[in-house]
């Protein structure tokens, strides 16, 4: 695992089913590279949270995944509504996830605290109206 | 405990995952909600459920789980049952209440993975 190694993904809009692909291509990825398991898990709950989010929010996004040496990278990007208080977002319980969502096991308000810990950098850029941006970054060494 | 042992002691039905029958599992965690789920990280886990669609695999997947147990008769769909098959997820359904299964299973040795700070 020499090289950087970019992965591009589409995640579609309002497609609850689907939601999850890429993590898994993903968690499939890192395996197969010989990624501690414990480094892949953290990766591939993080991201999945996030892809998660990007559906039940944001009408889907894009995930760029850059795997190096030291540290895996994952920026999640969408074009949906923003978030308006980012440190209320953050706060473990906290959701806007309507009920329709809950029904289907998510919307408890532990995704952006799980991300946060099971990365060791999390980054978040909105804008309402705009969109967000999610940078991770979970270390290797 | 192997997931035979769990599938015995709830006089459940094994769905998916008879050659993966001897595996072992250490610890077990029961949600409807697969955010909490994901609360929680521990190797070689069981997962008891009573939601009943593809994220639970997905989730499951996510977290190394080896067998999702579902409660109160829930059963699987064809969509589900693949994805479980190709991540070597084992499939049991009880009719036991998610109370009462959880209860069984620690009983008899099985504890719970809890390591949310």
């Amino acid at each position: 695992m020499n090289d950087k190694i970019t992965i591009h993904y589409v995640v579609p809009a309002d497609d609850f089913t689907r939601a999850g692909e890429a993590s898994s291509s993903v968690k499939s990825k890192l395996k197969l590279m010989g990624v501690k398991p414990e480094i892949v898990r953290k990766v591939a709950i993080a991201m999945y949270e996030g892809e998660i989010n990007m559906v039940i929010h944001a009408a889907g996004g894009t995930i760029d995944v850059t795997i190096t040496p030291e540290d895996i990278a994952i920026i999640l990007k969408d074009h949906g509504p923003g978030i308006a208080d980012i440190d209320q977002a953050m706060q473990a319980g906290f959701s806007t996830a309507p009920d329709n969502i809950r029904d289907l096991g998510f919307g408890a308000g532990m995704g952006l605290p799980n991300m946060k810990k099971y990365t060791d950098e999390l980054r978040i850029e909105s804008k309402l109206g705009v969109g967000t941006t999610v940078k991770m970054k979970v270390n290797v060494v | 405990m192997t997931i035979k042992d769990i599938k015995e002691i709830l006089g459940a039905k094994l769905i998916l995952g008879e050659e993966w029958i001897d595996r072992e599992v250490h610890t077990a965690c029961g949600s409807d909600m697969m955010s909490d789920v994901l609360a929680f990280m521990k190797d070689q886990s069981v997962l008891l459920t009573g939601l009943c669609n593809l994220q639970v695999i997905r989730t499951a997947e996510m977290m190394d789980v080896v067998c999702i147990v579902f409660v109160r008769g829930k059963m699987p769909d064809a969509a589900m049952i693949q994805m479980a098959k190709e991540r070597e997820i084992a499939l049991i359904s009880t009719g036991h209440r998610m109370f009462s299964a959880c209860g069984m299973l620690y009983e008899k040795g099985l504890r719970g993975g809890a390591s949310y700070r």
